[in-house]
């Protein structure tokens, strides 16, 4: 369990975080989006306790991250891959999973265990004594979950965890933080919306340091502001046509471009059977109609955009 | 303690899996060598003085080489958000980059005991001023690390750690030195020559091991140490 009350940073004059505040419960996947420069990694940062806050509280597990004295207790309940996960060149992937679950105080006994079991879960088998300086992005992206796994945290902060994979690569990735998120808390973020509608049970959008959404994929999509729109094409555009279209109920806006027609409609009215009487008495004949729903990217896109003018 | 050693342990790994490492191994291997078979050939002398005297000088080349990634490196890269993040205070992060680059330095020198040991063989040395040069030694070098790290906190890239280092350190040896201090008011003389790492240890290499300059190099290491659990707890890097 994560609480965050009014969290607030600030660096020199530049606020990076205004006021967020935010709850994540025991089990959830969430994940946090917002456009580059929104406050996403800020915010992730101060959850490792790698940044500190200007203002606000922070409660992790029950623990004020404010208190220098928990700090290191905190600490071990997460693991955290950092964004482009930065790892070192030098070592085998082995050794380093063996350094860091060390550093994160897994026993000597328990440890070889579990290196191998987790190497096996993150798909790194063949690539155990491999030096990590040689390896692809995505084996690079796999050490780095593996890493932030190995003393098997209560919480597993991700900043980015798909950027810069290929197609295949993302869907192994996406796989993965499924498996992870079935018994811990995942926070990850993310600019790519796909990502986050298909792992996470919760998205957070946040703009401008400022929390802007929060809801389950489909909740948002349904309080997005975009309305539905009906793209229409007839073969010959009679004169009064588009008068006529603009009358019927529950239609906001009728635009025409060439015999194209876009209609903008309230959401919760399907006026498609209206329209296409009307357009078939006027003479006209319908060649194509289409009803587009709001997607989660509209949502994003409207939220972020109007708070960016 | 114990994560203090794991970190130590891989950091000193590091330097032996890196070509730098050997590099600077060599570097110094063969400058000091050469050094002490020159005067040992040309004064036909049983004796190190030249060896150790020539220390500060090329410690001041190598010993920034050695600490120079420790933090930049980790900043360039990334890896120090990783660290930073481990159960582990800043303090203990910086003391085990620092005990690494030591056991370093104790490796380099005790890779020079071939000296020492020939010279027992074919003479009659001092040992108690051997001892002295290689006790002085780990002191002068235990404080051009702890700058040398401080040094490598406050800036992100190696060769800037490098060159400042190399700046800081010159700068803390010729303090002392009589061709700047001559001119100077009675005051300035005394605080150039005490705060000068070079004074301190001539007086160590004269055989004299004074707790005035134990308590010198000490302060030194701590100063710095300090000074770099500070630097890496503000995280200005950006």
């Amino acid at each position: 369990m994560i609480k965050i009350e009014n969290l607030v940073k600030k660096y020199d004059s530049f606020t990076a975080l205004g006021g967020v505040s935010l709850e994540f419960k025991d089990g959830e996947v969430v994940g946090l989006l917002g456009p580059n420069g929104a406050g996403k990694t800020t915010l992730l940062r101060i959850l490792v306790g790698f940044l500190k806050p200007t203002d606000g509280e922070v409660e992790i597990e029950g623990m004020d991250i404010k208190k220098p004295i928990l700090e290191q207790k905190i600490k071990s309940k997460i693991g955290y891959l950092p964004e482009l996960a930065p790892l070192y060149e030098d070592m085998l992937v082995g050794e380093y999973l063996k350094f860091v679950g060390k550093m994160q105080g897994v026993s000597s006994d328990e440890l070889d265990k579990k290196v191998k079991e987790i190497i096996s879960k993150c798909g790194l088998v063949e690539k155990k004594n491999a030096e990590i300086g040689t390896l692809s992005k995505g084996y690079r992206q796999r050490v780095g979950i593996a890493q932030a796994l190995i003393h098997n945290p209560k919480i597993v902060i991700l900043d980015e965890p798909t950027t810069g994979l290929d197609p295949n690569q993302r869907i192994e990735i996406r796989d993965l933080i499924k498996e992870i998120g079935k018994d811990r808390t995942v926070i990850l973020s993310s600019h790519i919306l796909s990502e986050v509608q298909s792992t996470c049970s919760r998205v957070v959008i946040i703009n401008k340091g400022k929390i802007v959404a929060d809801g389950s994929p489909e909740d948002l999509e349904k309080t997005g502001k975009g309305a539905v729109v009906i793209n229409m094409e007839v073969d010959i555009l009679e004169n009064n046509l588009i008068e006529r279209l603009r009358s019927v109920a529950g239609v906001t806006d009728v635009k025409a471009e060439g015999n194209k027609i876009t209609i903008e409609t309230e959401k919760e009215k399907d006026v498609r059977a209206a329209i296409a009487k009307i357009t078939v008495e006027s003479g006209a004949g319908l060649l194509v109609m289409e009803r587009k729903q709001t997607s989660l990217e509209d949502v994003f896109i409207n939220l972020t955009h109007n708070e960016n003018e | 303690m114990n994560r203090i050693m794991i970190l130590a342990k891989k950091e000193l790994n590091s330097y032996f899996n890196s070509p730098l490492g050997y590099i600077v191994g060599s570097v110094f291997l063969v400058a000091s060598g050469w050094i002490f078979m020159q005067s040992f050939f040309f004064y036909e002398i049983a004796s190190m003085r030249s060896f150790f005297s020539m220390m500060p000088i090329i410690l001041i080349f190598i010993l920034p080489a050695v600490t120079m990634s420790s933090w930049a490196e980790e900043k360039k890269s990334g890896t120090v958000e990783v660290l930073l993040t481990f159960p582990l205070e800043n303090i203990q992060a910086v003391l085990a980059k620092f005990l690494s680059a030591f056991a370093f330095l104790g490796a380099l020198l005790l890779m020079t005991f071939f000296i020492p040991l020939m010279l027992i063989k074919i003479g009659e040395p001092d040992r108690g001023v051997i001892f002295a040069g290689y006790l002085g030694t780990l002191f002068l070098g235990a404080a051009y690390i702890s700058i040398g790290l401080w040094v490598s906190s406050i800036v992100k890239n190696q060769i800037t750690a490098f060159i400042l280092s190399l700046v800081v350190i010159f700068g803390f040896y010729i303090v002392g030195s009589s061709m700047l201090l001559d001119s100077l008011p009675p005051l300035a003389v005394y605080v150039g020559e005490n705060l000068s790492l070079s004074t301190h240890f001539n007086s160590i290499l004269r055989g004299v091991l004074s707790l005035k300059d134990l308590i010198y190099y000490m302060s030194v290491v701590i100063f710095f140490l300090f000074l770099n659990a500070r630097a890496v707890g503000e995280r200005n890097w950006r």
